[in-house]
């Protein structure tokens, strides 16, 4: 492709293990060969044409995070155009100019970290292209560069008014030699890091012409919907078709070893196809399979010590010595992602090559899975990413793309695969289940003096990435769980890989943390209420070494009005954590009703992501996140029996509704450290601080999610 | 068989099945993808269109049932003067995040506002609720409703 003679990453190894690739602009013979005949593409992210059209490419996928607004920011602002001039593009697959620095060079999008990984190589890309501008235009006025500064996508020469558009200048600037060092500005120069700018992926979305994966409609496309084996594992054994394929619209019947999909028209004729279909399957090994098996193997496994994450001190002596013991088991479900959009891929398949049209956060996979599957080279494998309707961790996963292929080899021309909502959500792959177990030791002031955790569940990164799983521990995993913002003097945690049978599991939003600050959050509760203390102070107490959480729990407890009295069955919860380089504190107000039910009134969260890109997505965010993790803390679960997935679609697998949604405020601090993660940290500190709360109003402490409504109904 | 439908004011024939919900007519048969799927049982909302004005499921309308009733899709409520203001007031607000729900979200509340000039929180409610956003963005969702009741004037 075009720009990989223009540039290329140098890879080393990095500190902490995983390979690093470090952005290094093009430097072939001193100068940079970006001289298109008319354009100029100082790098893999920034072209100018010469009609001056700028181009940035997006390594990052839009899924509603804000991606394809915040990093243009970081581009723009040091390049210096604004942002209704630039044209975003999707990054193909290309893992050497598009790796994530922060995911060990793999190309995708997940751990809220687009903007981490970008601060610094893409200001410095957009400088670096600034730079040339400037010097271009300098050359051709002949005066010093330091005379001309650039500005709104122009290079103008203060002392005489001249100037010339980037676009005018892009055919020398590609003949600039490279600069070696660019300074970038200082914060206090900035013009658009720091502001709410508009997104630039909304005007489409408002207006039915944005284009998803599921929208995409290649000429001749055929429509297809399938059915897999409802029990992980399984196999067809016999279909009758004959009902099927006498549906109107109904082009074909594909038959895999562990699946069936209809060809047909369009997505009616597919479905009432498939509905027609008599399939008789072999369930396999999983067959008898219920969840609460899968929850004995985890809860069997903390008897036993695993692997230690992290140890401070000397948690048994500490342990010893203790006023008060507490002792205390947590225990999360699987959650499938349950995307508003639906999993979909469309492909056609060619004897000499295949292309696939999908959204995907992980479109190098998407390439490289295709490939495997159509028995093709690399190179003849063409993807084309779109924008996603929810990705949650989900579209990290090939499966969807894979299965496309299986389908599309049989078909003549292309098709697009779109799952029913039944389908997406019994052949998701999940969110872990996880069984903890803890105990503590409080001194005679009612402090922690030991803390002790061991869990056990499915590594999702010792599939997703082998590489970061090292004698038996990942980062993922263990995030939330150890470097607690809290000083407790001896810490002792463990994990066990425990790899459930019959359930595929992946990257959830908020990932690790989605399940350690669950139970992180509602032990540290348990110790303040086992010392009879107010849970903000006696969490207070132990943050005198981490300043910026102890900030915004003070933030956070100010604009709720902690401590003011609220009616009966009426209480506020409070959860604190730094996870995703962002310290974040929550106060959730929970109303809970005579029959148990659990209304989340209000939630006020403030946060300290460092330097703030762009506050209005921080907010959006957040807001987000809260209603994410509000729905997975009341309604979210996946249970099987048989080895079937129970649920099907939102009437058994429910969403928070418009009428269920609390009022939400967010408290940004200022800060100048640099950007933390935004996508996910509201998900995992939200569900403790709803937990929390019901205890406060209750007094029934809730170690396991969903809410249980029974337990909380009010006795007669 | 041959049904002939109003589209945002144009008259289309397809050939299929009567059975066939409009909400793939219109995405497969006629290309016009601004209308979602999400569950096909009418529990999201995502493929929310208006059949003379009343927002309907068209996941689970099917073909035959249309008969001369107008369809106006998002492609089109722009055109009216509530889906006008509702669109505004959702790229004011930024409403909008992964996108997917928000034609069936944006139907909806143009519905809505065409009907009840001034939505009170419960108005809101009742016709916003059947309307999932896995994004969560009800709250903006919400004031920008409220946004667009406010440029119908006091007096609505």
């Amino acid at each position: 492709m075009i720009l990989s003679r223009r540039s290329f990453l140098q890879a080393g190894a990095a500190t902490g293990g995983g390979l690093m690739l470090s952005l290094t602009l093009p430097v072939a013979n001193g100068a940079a060969e970006a001289a298109d005949a008319d354009g100029f593409a100082p790098n893999a992210f920034v072209r100018i044409g010469s009609d001056g059209q700028i181009v940035l490419t997006m390594p990052y996928v839009e899924m509603g995070q804000g991606t394809y607004t915040s990093i243009p920011m970081l581009i723009a602002e040091e390049l210096e155009v604004d942002l209704k001039q630039v044209r975003l593009e999707h990054a193909p697959p290309n893992e050497q100019l598009y790796g994530n620095p922060l995911l060990g060079g793999i190309q995708a999008t997940g751990n809220s970290n687009a903007v981490r990984a970008s601060w610094q190589p893409l200001r410095e890309t957009g400088a670096i292209a600034r730079a040339m501008l400037v010097a271009a235009a300098a050359k051709r006025w002949n005066v010093d560069h330091v005379s001309c500064r650039a500005q709104s996508g122009e290079v103008l020469h203060a002392p005489t008014g001249r100037r010339f558009t980037y676009g005018e200048l892009a055919a020398d600037a590609a003949r600039v030699p490279v600069p070696e060092n660019v300074p970038l500005k200082r914060p206090e120069g900035f013009k658009l890091i720091g502001t709410p700018a508009k997104r630039l992926d909304t005007p489409a979305k408002v207006n039915g012409t944005a284009i998803y994966g599921i929208d995409v409609r290649p000429p001749g496309v055929k429509i297809a919907t399938l059915m897999q084996s409802p029990v992980f594992g399984g196999r067809v054994k016999r279909v009758d078709d004959t009902a099927a394929k006498a549906v109107k619209g109904v082009r074909q019947i594909v038959r895999l070893d562990d699946a069936v999909a209809v060809v047909a028209d369009h997505m009616g004729a597919a479905k009432k196809g498939l509905a027609a279909l008599v399939i008789e399957w072999d369930d396999g090994p999983h067959a008898k399979l219920n969840t609460k098996e899968i929850a004995e193997e985890l809860e069997k496994a903390t008897l036993n010590s695993g692997p230690v994450a992290q140890n401070i001190g000397d948690v048994d002596k500490a342990l010893a010595s203790a006023v008060t013991k507490i002792e205390a088991t947590y225990e999360l479900p699987f959650l499938a992602h349950a995307t508003m959009e639906p999993m979909n891929c469309t492909v056609h398949v060619r004897n000499d090559g295949c292309e696939v049209w999908v959204g995907s956060q992980a479109i190098a996979r998407v390439q490289a899975a295709a490939a495997k599957t159509a028995g093709l080279p690399l190179d003849k494998v063409v993807v084309h990413n779109h924008l996603i309707g929810g990705g949650f961790g989900r579209r990290l996963e090939a499966d969807g793309v894979i299965r496309a292929v299986q389908i599309a080899q049989h078909v003549d021309g292309p098709v697009k695969v779109v799952w029913t909502r039944e389908e997406d959500i019994q052949h998701d792959m999940y969110r872990p289940y996880w069984f903890d177990r803890l105990s503590a030791g409080l001194d005679e002031k009612g402090m922690p003096i030991a803390w002790n955790h061991r869990f056990a569940g499915s590594s999702v990164l010792a599939r997703w990435a082998p590489p970061f799983f090292r004698n038996g521990l990942d980062p993922d995993t263990t995030e939330g769980a150890i470097n607690l913002v809290y000083a407790l003097p001896n810490l002792h945690v463990e994990y066990l890989q425990v790899e459930p049978p019959g359930i595929p599991t992946a990257f959830w939003r908020s990932v690790g943390p989605s399940h350690n600050v669950f139970v992180t959050e509602g032990f540290i509760d348990e110790l303040a209420a086992a010392a009879k203390q107010d849970p903000v102070a006696y969490r207070r107490a132990l943050l005198d070494k981490t300043p910026r959480a102890k900030a915004v729990l003070d933030l956070a407890a100010e604009k709720a009005g902690w401590g003011q009295p609220l009616p009966e069955r009426v209480a506020r919860g409070v959860s604190l954590q730094f996870v995703f380089a962002t310290y974040m504190a929550q106060i959730a107000q929970v109303e809970v009703s005579k029959d148990g039910s659990v209304r989340v009134r209000r939630v006020v969260c403030a946060v300290d992501c460092g330097t703030v890109v762009n506050p209005d997505t921080v907010r959006a965010q957040i807001e987000s996140a809260i209603i994410f993790g509000i729905t997975a803390a009341l309604y979210g679960e996946i249970t099987l029996k048989n080895g079937r997935v129970e649920q099907t679609n939102f009437d058994t697998y429910q969403m928070l509704r418009m009428n269920e949604a609390p009022a939400i405020e967010v408290h940004i601090v200022q800060s100048s450290e640099p950007p933390g993660g935004m996508g996910e940290a509201g998900t995992s500190v939200i569900v403790p601080a709803v937990a929390n709360a019901i205890f406060a109003a209750t007094g029934k402490r809730l170690r396991k999610v969903p809410v249980d409504s029974s337990v909380l109904k009010q006795p007669v | 068989m041959a049904f002939t439908i109003k589209v945002n004011g144009v008259d289309r024939t397809v050939d299929v099945d009567g059975d066939s919900p409009l909400l793939w007519v219109l995405r497969d048969v006629l290309g016009m993808t601004g209308t979602k799927f999400g569950c096909g049982m009418a529990l999201c909302g995502a493929c929310t269109v208006h059949l003379d004005g009343a927002p309907t499921r068209s996941c689970i309308t099917t073909i035959d049932s249309v008969g001369s009733a107008a369809v106006t899709t998002i492609e089109a409520i722009g055109d009216t003067p509530a889906g006008q203001k509702i669109q505004k007031a959702w790229l004011d607000v930024e409403v909008v995040q992964c996108g997917y729900c928000q034609s069936g979200q944006i139907m909806s509340a143009s519905a809505l506002l065409a009907g009840n000039p001034h939505p009170r929180d419960a108005d809101i409610d009742d016709a916003m609720s059947g309307n999932i956003c896995r994004c969560g963005t009800y709250v903006r969702i919400r004031e920008a409703i409220k946004q667009a009741a406010q440029s119908n004037g006091r007096e609505g």
